[in-house]
């Protein structure tokens, strides 16, 4: 009778979720998401089906998106941990945040922040990527509301909106 | 859009403002049902049956109960008997019986997935582990999971106390044999002999559809507090706070106002958030530990204990001139109503010519228990699966006579005066506008001339409901407006509710703060459902801007000193005698010496709507090596009476038309010969992704519905209808077979290939 008990064999983590390093308590069986839900209390991150079909759950684990439902919170020892409350930048919405806002990209919004961070992963390796590139690189997660339409044209609307702040910034 | 629309020119309607809860929802910070914490919460989890039809010889806690961690059990035995007792819940009856054994099992499981027992503990884990501790005794019973099986006289019995009802008979006897059909339907009207005696062509075929589930990303939860003055505080994401807390309060037979239900972020629901399931169960756990408790489904128990939508057996027969003139329909349908009687039989009977002048015609429908879970309302239910099986006999009858499908449905489309099957005659309603507008779509005029290709169309209806809601609205004294509503926002109905408002007001919809309250804060508002919310809550906010202007006017009056009948509102300003004007923050300004706050108050009890038409348009290819289906270009036009927001309306045209797609090409549940469903994940319950469709085109067609003062038609529910019925269409134009099976899989379309090739 080993595994369900209260408190056994808890280990201590470190990581940097959104730029602060932390320390947290974890049993070894518990997700990433888990931890960043329930111990870290930063429920912007969603839980849709604990087995990574949905997506809903995903963060940035050192740059790369992941679906934290499949990772445990000890593999992110020394990690850097980018989740949703991490993307705007104070009070200012990133692109990728003010393009779903404006173009309707979200309905019941349970979705948004797991696509807000896939796009933000797309738009870091692919800055101008094609309607094809999006739908193949969004295909990992679900939204029922919309039909993805607004999605797609959001995360087009992104990209130029950060080239455009990019070039505005050179200038 | 069609010529004799009149274009109405608006300050606020129409246009696209960012939705007030849109920061929140692209920040994270948005709370829904399963991020509620409070102080000193437990965890729980549900021992579900592996079983799909069982009686329960004993439930055995004891080794559960000794676990440490574990603060308490609770069964069927906690919770009150019921008897009979029908209840009305807001939309639509319900046996609380049937309703409280859906929510624990009693004597018998029904389903694989029926909740048997429920354990409180400290973290989820210890629940979950307790849960598998709890030993069953079960004596199985063989499933019955088809629905022509279930109807047959020597089929076994799923509810020993069920007599078929017929629609518009006195209750059945008890002394009557029990049975598994719940409810039968008959509409008639003209003379059917004499309407197929005419006919010169006539066409008739079966239909099968499997069952589906509504498929939201957020789980059913629910966090419940028990105090000790017995009043019962519910968390929950849930298409209707009221009735919510009508169906726990009923469900645990205590008072409704003990009951406080707080909606939290609801995060999809389609119809399948408005029965209730957890929330008894965690009061039950909560009351016995004195500590609030939490359930949260997993995805497996919202596949295999929640939603769906029936499966079922059709067979639709239609006559013709050769002119193409509709004599005569006759319609059979009997839906799976799962373990409980309430499948949508009774919108689908009445939706299924409800595109058409039929003028005699026939439809008998049948509610039906079998071992899958107790059906809930998805997106028009009911009439998605009539569409599937009316529209590809329509087109069937197209191709045979050689006439557009297009001119056809024109020739024979319900329009104003037209009575319907079931008896109401249409009023002033858009089905010919969406026709023409697909008529007149570049998509439609565009010739499709690759190998493998071929175009389809297809029409659909949704009634549409009207019900009951409440709004307040505080004029706050720096000229903002607070608006507080009861119907949760599952798309973005705060903003088109207060869209409403502000143009009636003439404030801008910035100055508008739209928040959703518990039940304990709003008066009495129904689900957020039958596409009613921007219709009906709208109508209660127009209601409460009128009562505010009153107000207004009587303020003005005082300060200028002259009679309240020669001061009027109008564009935003109050106008006096002497064309004096105070603009609407001017005079919210003066508020504090004048008399003080000024609340708005508006109700709507609408018993009905104009009812919503659809048209589609598709593309499609077919791979003839992989019987794959690929969606190469969507059209979709529909009669939104009046866009209030343009961009919120055109998602939930997208979204529907996506759902119908899913439907069409891959969703179902697959189950084993045990009655277990073999696929509860979204990894082999294959909904589409991004990758699966195209961008989905829209046409907005304006035929303003006269009973609404902005001429709101809903719009959510209607473009799920066409989609299946428009893709079987096109497969045939692509590859010559006729599909009449839902879904249309790789596996059902090369079965078909075959057939045909050899």
């Amino acid at each position: 009778m080993t595994g369900w008990g209260v408190g056994m064999g808890k280990r201590i983590v470190q990581i940097t979720v959104n730029g602060d390093t932390t320390e947290f308590l974890c049993e070894p069986r518990q997700t990433l998401l888990e931890v960043l839900r329930n111990t870290l209390e930063l429920t912007g991150t969603k839980e849709g089906c604990s087995n990574g079909n949905c997506g809903a759950c995903t963060v940035l684990m050192n740059g790369l998106p992941v679906v934290s439902c499949l990772v445990l919170a000890v593999e992110a020892a020394g990690a850097e941990v980018r989740t949703i409350e991490g993307v705007a930048r104070g009070s200012h919405l990133d692109e990728v945040q003010s393009a779903f806002l404006e173009g309707a990209a979200l309905q019941c919004g349970i979705c948004t922040p797991g696509f807000i961070m896939q796009a933000e992963a797309l738009l870091a390796r692919n800055p101008q990527p094609t309607e094809e590139e999006i739908r193949f690189y969004l295909a990992g997660n679900l939204c029922r509301c919309t039909g993805y339409d607004k999605i797609v044209r959001a995360v087009q609307r992104a990209a130029q909106l950060r080239q455009a702040a990019q070039q505005n910034g050179r200038s | 859009m069609a010529p004799d629309v009149k274009q109405r020119k608006y300050q606020v309607i129409g246009t696209r403002p960012v939705r007030h809860d849109g920061v929140d929802k692209v920040t994270g910070r948005a709370k829904y049902g399963a991020d509620q914490r409070l102080a000193g919460m437990l965890e729980g989890a549900i021992l579900r049956s592996p079983h799909a039809h069982a009686r329960i010889r004993r439930i055995d806690t004891t080794q559960a109960q000794a676990m440490p961690g574990v603060r308490a059990i609770v069964t069927a035995a906690d919770f009150p008997e019921q008897g009979d007792r029908i209840v009305e819940l807001g939309e639509g009856m319900a046996n609380m019986r049937h309703l409280s054994a859906n929510v624990m099992a009693r004597e018998k499981v029904l389903y694989k997935g029926h909740a048997v027992a429920a354990v409180a503990a400290d973290n989820v884990h210890i629940a979950q582990a307790a849960a598998q501790r709890i030993h069953v005794e079960y004596e199985v019973l063989p499933a019955v999971t088809d629905v022509r099986a279930a109807m047959r006289e020597d089929s076994l019995i799923l509810n020993e106390e069920i007599r078929t009802q017929a629609f518009g008979s006195a209750p059945a006897s008890p002394d009557a044999k029990p049975t598994n059909i719940a409810k039968h339907f008959v509409f008639e009207l003209g003379d059917l002999a004499q309407g197929f005696g005419s006919a010169e062509v006539v066409i008739e075929r079966e239909f099968d559809t499997s069952t589906v589930h509504q498929g939201y990303i957020e789980p059913h939860n629910a966090t419940v507090s028990w105090n000790a003055d017995d009043r019962v505080t519910v968390w929950m994401s849930t298409q209707g706070s009221f009735t919510a807390r009508q169906q726990t309060a009923e469900l645990l037979q205590i008072p409704v106002s003990h009951v406080k239900v707080v909606p939290m972020e609801i995060g999809g629901g389609f119809g399948g958030k408005i029965s209730v399931y957890l929330p008894p169960v965690a009061a039950l756990l909560s009351k016995k530990t004195g500590r609030p408790v939490r359930l949260v489904m997993s995805r497996a128990d919202v596949f295999q204990g929640t939603g769906p939508t029936p499966g079922s057996h059709m067979r639709v027969k239609l006559g013709v001139k050769r002119d193409g003139t509709i004599v005569a329909g006759d319609a059979w349908i009997a839906f799976e109503a799962g373990a409980y009687t309430g499948s949508p039989i009774g919108p689908a009977c009445m939706c299924v010519f409800s595109c058409y002048n039929v003028p005699n015609a026939r439809v008998e429908g049948f509610d039906v228990c079998v071992n899958k879970p107790r059906t809930s309302a998805y997106r028009a239910p009911g009439s998605t699966h009539v569409a599937f099986a009316i529209e590809t006999v329509v087109d069937e009858i197209c191709s045979q006579i050689g006439m557009d499908p297009l001119t056809f449905r024109l020739k024979n489309a319900a329009r104003e005066g037209i009575r319907r099957v079931d008896g109401p005659v249409y009023g002033r309603v858009g089905l010919e506008e969406t026709l023409a507008a697909i008529q007149a779509s570049e998509h439609y005029r565009t010739p499709l001339p690759g190998k493998y290709q071929g175009r389809g169309v297809a029409s659909g209806f949704w009634f549409n409901v009207g019900l009951k809601s409440s709004v307040s609205a505080t004029v706050n004294f720096d000229g903002t407006v607070t608006l507080v509503e009861g119907s949760t926002d599952i798309g973005g109905t705060r903003t088109s509710i207060a869209m409403q408002l502000a143009e009636t007001l003439g404030i801008a919809v910035e100055d508008v703060t739209p928040t959703v309250v518990d039940t304990d804060s709003v008066g009495y508002t129904d689900v957020t459902g039958g596409s009613r919310v921007t219709f009906a809550t709208g109508i209660a906010a127009v209601e409460a801007a009128k009562d505010i202007q009153r107000q207004l006017v009587q303020r003005a009056a005082l300060l200028w000193n002259v009679d309240p009948s020669a001061v009027r509102y109008e564009a935003g300003s109050v106008w006096g005698p002497q064309q004096q004007c105070l603009r609407f923050k001017e005079l919210a300004a003066e508020l504090p010496t004048t008399g003080g706050p000024i609340i708005g108050r508006g109700t709507s009890s609408e018993a009905t709507q104009g009812g919503a038409f659809a048209t589609h348009c598709v593309d499609v290819e077919v791979d003839p090596d992989l019987a794959k289906v690929t969606i190469l270009r969507y059209t979709a036009a529909q009669d939104v009476g009046t866009a209030i927001h343009p961009s919120y309306v055109e998602g939930q045209l997208q979204g529907g038309v996506v759902q119908g797609i899913g439907w069409a090409l891959n969703e179902e549940y697959s189950y084993d010969d045990q009655g277990a469903m073999r696929n509860p994940t979204f990894l082999d319950y294959r909904m589409p992704t991004c990758y699966d469709v195209p961008m989905i085109d829209t046409i907005l067609v304006e035929v303003p519905d006269p009973q609404h003062p902005y001429g709101v038609r809903g719009v959510g529910e209607v473009p799920i209808c066409p989609p299946p019925a428009a893709i079987a269409n096109a497969i045939y134009q692509a590859v010559g077979v006729r599909m009449r099976h839902l879904p249309m899989s790789p596996p059902r379309l090369w079965a078909e290939l075959s057939k045909n090739s050899s």
